[in-house]
């Protein structure tokens, strides 16, 4: 077996060391009625080229975005992944560590968590974040719990156009947190703040997603300003592809900022591993969970950086910690930081610009009425089909479009409304045939 | 830098490494050095508020180190009437000088009888030699 | 060495993007994004540089031996990286519906049967991201259990004292109180100490086995009856799963909920602190209860089944960290049935380092280890003031990842050593013989361990100014100079807490 590397002399060897006649004897303190004699009932061993063959095998049997044309956004985007993301991932000094908890060995990861938490402040407005959670649905659970001890309060507010899936992951944890979890219908597309500040009385935060779940932009600094009326805080769920064009929530209310860092850096990979963001103003520093890095010096004055206030964390605090939170998403928040390196101040700006017009450009192509009217858009819009969208999408699957996802998946009364991203990845040709493959759907 | 171990001569003190000085009604209290040197160098007092109150043998409060976090206990009652913003801003004060700039609280006793419950000097020290 | 941002220049970048001539869509004023973040602006060779010259500044199983207990860092085999990477796994999207995802589900649902069977248990979600997250997940399960059966006055989890601490936190978490247990002089739970605790509040019990200590608990028939006996749940903390896999199953202990971190056990690469994936294995009596959705199989065919009426919800999106899933599968299926041969060889390398070093540290409990052994260096400490840490910093220098140290708390100065199976015998020799020269060396020369580390990219980093000033950012505008004081806007206010 190629990991293994004792021979038999080795084995001999070192049971004449330990002092017992046999690899079975090692485990001897292991009571018999609880002991697995024979095989364990697994396939037989794959030699490594059998193996790759019979994970070809698998993934060739899935219809990725190399193989159909795909404007399927709704949470997860085909957003381009640099090359230079691949080269830094494959580093075996980043791939292989593990957390770093003896800062002399891991300066390269410490000091790059560093730069990404320096990063995600600068796109979300924040003082500080930490060094990542386990995805934008967490985070929002994550969020929930600062709330509830920062301020109190036991309840939650969610707008309802706030991922279906964010929106369930916090309905899981709200009941081990003990906090009723109240939502906010949206109004032709969008959360009406009056509606926010009368629902947020005693509540301990209100979140809403920026661009929303319908690609929709919301009045996002008077939803935040409708929280902090109410004396619950307020935590925007954003887009970090937007932050080039979108104002950065720590600029209009915001306490906290979450997000799903998956279209800074990472594949789509079928759901993950990707990373969530969790940052926050200054104030909320010690309750924040999750690793965070700290810059510092050492013995002879250099600057260098160590994982900080631990304190917080459950390997110290334990059933007092601000959360259970060991092993992270480092590596993919890793990746976005080369991700937003890569693409500079300058190059994100001009992805969201180009998102928004390649976007403005499909809505005109399509020539379809818009499910939300009057409500700008940033890479995604939502359309009202002739039919149901789910058969839209199987009759544009025939022609090699994925146009989009089925938001009556989650929303009453939408069966007819489809929800189209477009990212910098598709061209206007690409545009030009998704209008095509909707039409051609349309006479048969 | 921390201080040499010492154990004052006219203090109460409380199991849980705990001392107080006592003035008429009122008494400071804070933590002995057994409490610091086994923390380490504090970074951080998480202080009530003056004007609440503390009662005999509950937390208070927390000092943290950089490994470490132990909850502070009231070794009396009463209400709070200042909280050591040395302490607070500036907490390595409670390891150098853990019975004089380090005091954590000033109360003023609810309980005065409550005194008789604590350890003198010859007790705490056969104490912390337990530990 | 600089930060990214010390190198930027203005108007310096790495990317290039198409452009097309379409019209321009504005965002409203008020939506508006006013200043740019202030990303790095760094051409792509300097940022290859860069990050490169901060790896060579980390350590990692590629670069040696890396005796983390209770991590299991084992080599990960590459081929896993070649497979995770194929387009049809790589760029496949979590939305695309089941039959355009049928390679995937086929592998989930492969790797969920697979992770039964090292249990000998039912039912199997692989949703949760992380080994903690599979110990939140297990404690809703028991809520949720225990709230169909009306049993609702059941509100405390037992946990050993030498458990790691994410179990009293996720205990916390889930709402319910905790009660510990001891330990006894034998490293096994003090059955007495237990029996008194188990009510008719317990919901269960959160234990692994081997425990932290690296010892079999001999007495885990007696402490499963114990449990059962009392209508409660044993749930299987997976972290030291690496000793037993094909030797003892968890189910056969009589565990009815176990996770199993496949960042330890199956290979995924850890790197720097994460991803990793927390799947759990369950009872039949619990599956109800099990995450939606869930992956089944229908004929030749492989399903997402949301039909679960009595499940606790989600905890995760999807249905997981599907990346992980492809390392773990190809690295099982690499194995096949010698999967024991890699719990044997885990166990055996343990025990010939226990063996080697037992002399010149103390032992606190004397019996054979399984994965990972626990020495004190309190023996150090009381003859020449040599610490647990002194001896990790003066590892470095001999260019070897320090063990776990402090860890568990119920052994004073503590190194928690686990090789892991893919260690040659020369590697644990050569740490063995570097472990018995530091002993020496406290004794003849301690100077040299309190100085450690002298050979690394920094010397000791001083802790206690980072968790007082708190800079968690670079100060764009006003760097401050660490040798002096602190300038101001970049220190966070972390006095006061919120």
């Amino acid at each position: 077996m190629s990991q293994l590397s004792l021979t038999e002399s080795d084995r001999d060897e070192m049971l004449a060391t330990i002092g017992v006649a046999s690899v079975d004897e090692l485990f001897r303190d292991i009571t018999e009625a609880v002991r697995f004699r024979g095989d364990l009932g697994l396939e037989p061993a794959l030699s490594e080229p059998e193996l790759v063959r019979h994970l070809e095998e698998l993934a060739a049997k899935n219809v990725d975005t190399t193989k159909e044309l795909s404007f399927l956004g709704a949470g997860i985007y085909d957003h381009y992944v640099p090359a230079v993301v691949d080269a830094v991932l494959q580093r075996g000094e980043f791939l292989t560590a593990y957390t770093p908890y003896q800062p002399e060995m891991s300066q390269g990861v410490l000091q790059a968590i560093f730069e990404y938490q320096t990063a995600i402040c600068e796109l979300t407005g924040m003082d500080v974040s930490n060094a990542s959670g386990y995805d934008g649905t967490t985070v929002a659970a994550d969020a929930c719990l600062v709330a509830r001890d920062v301020t109190g309060r036991k309840k939650v507010v969610l707008a309802e156009t706030l991922n279906p899936q964010v929106r369930q992951v916090v309905k899981t944890y709200a009941v081990g947190f003990g906090l009723e979890v109240v939502e906010v219908p949206h109004e032709g597309g969008t959360t009406d703040p009056e509606a926010v500040r009368r629902a947020a009385e005693g509540a301990a935060a209100v979140l809403f997603q920026q661009p929303n779940f319908f690609g929709c932009l919301e009045p996002a600094p008077d939803l935040a300003a409708a929280a902090n009326d109410a004396g619950a805080l307020a935590v925007a769920h954003v887009d970090p592809v937007s932050l080039g064009v979108l104002e950065a929530p720590g600029n209009y209310g915001c306490a906290l900022a979450i997000g799903e860092g998956q279209g800074a850096g990472n594949y789509q990979s079928y759901a993950g591993p990707h990373y969530g963001f969790l940052a926050a103003k200054s104030e909320y520093i010690r309750r924040l969970p999750g690793r965070i890095i700290g810059e510092t010096t050492d013995l002879n004055g250099d600057r260098g950086y160590v994982l900080t206030l631990q304190t917080r964390e459950q390997h110290i605090r334990r059933e007092k910690a601000t959360s259970n939170m060991t092993t992270n998403q480092t590596l993919l928040a890793l990746a976005g930081l080369v991700h937003l390196s890569w693409l500079g101040p300058q190059g994100l700006r001009e992805v969201g610009e180009t998102c928004m017009s390649l976007a403005g450009y499909a809505q005109e192509r399509l020539g379809l009425p818009a499910a939300f009217p009057g409500r700008p858009t940033f890479k995604e819009f939502a359309v009202r089909v002739p039919g149901s969208a789910r058969e839209a999408i199987a009759k544009a699957r025939a022609e090699g479009v994925h146009p989009g996802y089925a938001l009556g998946r989650d929303y009453e009364g939408m069966d007819d409304v489809l929800l189209v991203a477009v990212t910098e990845k598709r061209t206007p040709a690409d545009i030009d045939r998704l209008a095509e493959a909707l039409r051609s759907g349309d006479s048969a | 830098m921390a201080a040499e171990e010492s154990y004052p001569d006219g203090l109460k003190y409380h199991p849980e490494h705990d001392w107080a000085r006592i003035e008429g009604d009122e008494a400071t209290v804070g933590i002995t050095w057994f409490a610091q040197d086994a923390l380490g160098e504090l970074v951080h007092f998480e202080a009530p508020e003056p004007g609440t109150s503390v009662a005999k043998d509950t937390s208070y409060g927390e000092v943290e180190s950089v490994k470490a976090v132990s909850d502070v206990i009231a070794p009396l009652s009463g209400e709070i009437l200042e909280v050591n913003q040395k302490a607070v801003e500036a907490p390595e004060t409670v390891n150098e000088d853990p019975y004089g700039e380090g005091w954590l609280l000033r109360i003023k006793l609810s309980d005065p009888a409550e005194v008789d419950a604590l350890l003198d000097l010859e007790a705490y020290k056969q104490h912390v030699a337990d530990s | 060495m600089k930060l990214i941002y010390e190198q930027s220049q203005p108007g310096r970048r790495a990317s290039t993007l198409p452009r097309y001539d379409l019209p321009a869509v504005e965002v409203p004023a008020e939506l508006r994004r006013e200043e740019p973040p202030r990303l790095p602006e760094v051409s792509e060779p300097e940022l290859v540089r860069h990050f490169t010259a901060l790896s060579t500044r980390n350590f990692g199983i590629d670069t040696g031996f890396y005796p983390l207990g209770s991590c299991t860092m084992k080599h990960n085999p590459r081929v896993n990286e070649r497979v995770v990477a194929l387009p049809g796994f790589k760029d496949l999207h979590p939305h695309q519906d089941e039959e355009s995802a049928q390679g995937a589900l086929e592998l989930m649902w492969r790797l969920q049967e697979i992770l039964k069977e090292v249990s000998g248990l039912d039912a199997c979600s692989l949703q949760p991201a992380a080994g903690s997250q599979g110990e939140l997940t297990g404690l809703m399960l028991m809520r949720a259990y225990f709230a169909d059966r009306g049993e609702d006055e059941r509100d405390t989890i037992i946990t050993a004292d030498t458990a790691h601490g994410t179990n009293p936190a996720s205990v916390t978490m889930a709402g319910y109180k905790l009660e510990k247990v001891a330990t006894d002089a034998r490293g096994n739970l003090d059955l007495d100490d237990l029996r008194s605790k188990v009510n008719v509040r317990t919901a269960g019990l959160m234990l692994t086995n081997p425990s932290t200590l690296g010892l079999f608990d001999e007495h885990i028939v007696e402490v499963a009856a114990i449990f059962h006996e009392a209508g409660s749940l044993l749930y299987y903390d997976g972290a030291n799963l690496n000793a037993v896999c094909g030797i003892s199953r968890p189910g056969d202990m009589g565990f009815d909920i176990v996770h199993i971190n496949l960042h330890k056990t199956f290979s995924q690469p850890h790197g720097g602190g994460g991803p990793g994936g927390g799947p759990i294995v369950v009872r039949k009596s619990l599956e109800p209860f099990l995450p939606v959705p869930a992956v089944v199989r229908e004929g030749d065919a492989f399903r997402l089944d949301s039909d679960r009426p009595k499940s606790i919800g989600k905890v995760r999106g999807f249905t997981g960290p599907f990346g992980v899933f492809v390392r773990s599968y190809a690295y099982i299926r690499a194995y096949g049935p010698a999967l024991r041969e890699m719990s044997e060889t885990a166990v055996l390398n343990a025990n010939y380092m226990l063996a080697r070093l037992r002399e010149a540290y103390e032992l606190p409990y004397d019996r054979l280890c399984m994965h990972e052994f626990v020495l004190s260096a309190r023996n150090l400490k009381r003859e020449h003031g040599i610490t647990a840490l002194d001896v990790a910093k003066r590892l470095m220098d001999y260019d070897y990842h320090p063990p776990t140290v402090y860890f568990p708390l119920v052994v004073p100065e503590a190194l928690m050593i686990e090789p892991t199976e893919t260690e040659p015998k020369e590697r644990l020799d050569a740490f063995c013989d570097a472990m018995l020269t530091i002993a020496r060396e406290a004794a003849e020369s301690p100077e040299l361990l309190r100085e450690a580390p002298v050979n690394r990219p920094v010397r000791r980093l001083d802790e206690v100014k980072a968790a007082k000033r708190a800079i968690v950012t670079f100060g764009f505008e006003e760097h401050p100079d660490l040798s002096g004081e602190v300038g101001e806007g970049r220190q966070l206010e972390v006095q006061k807490g919120a």
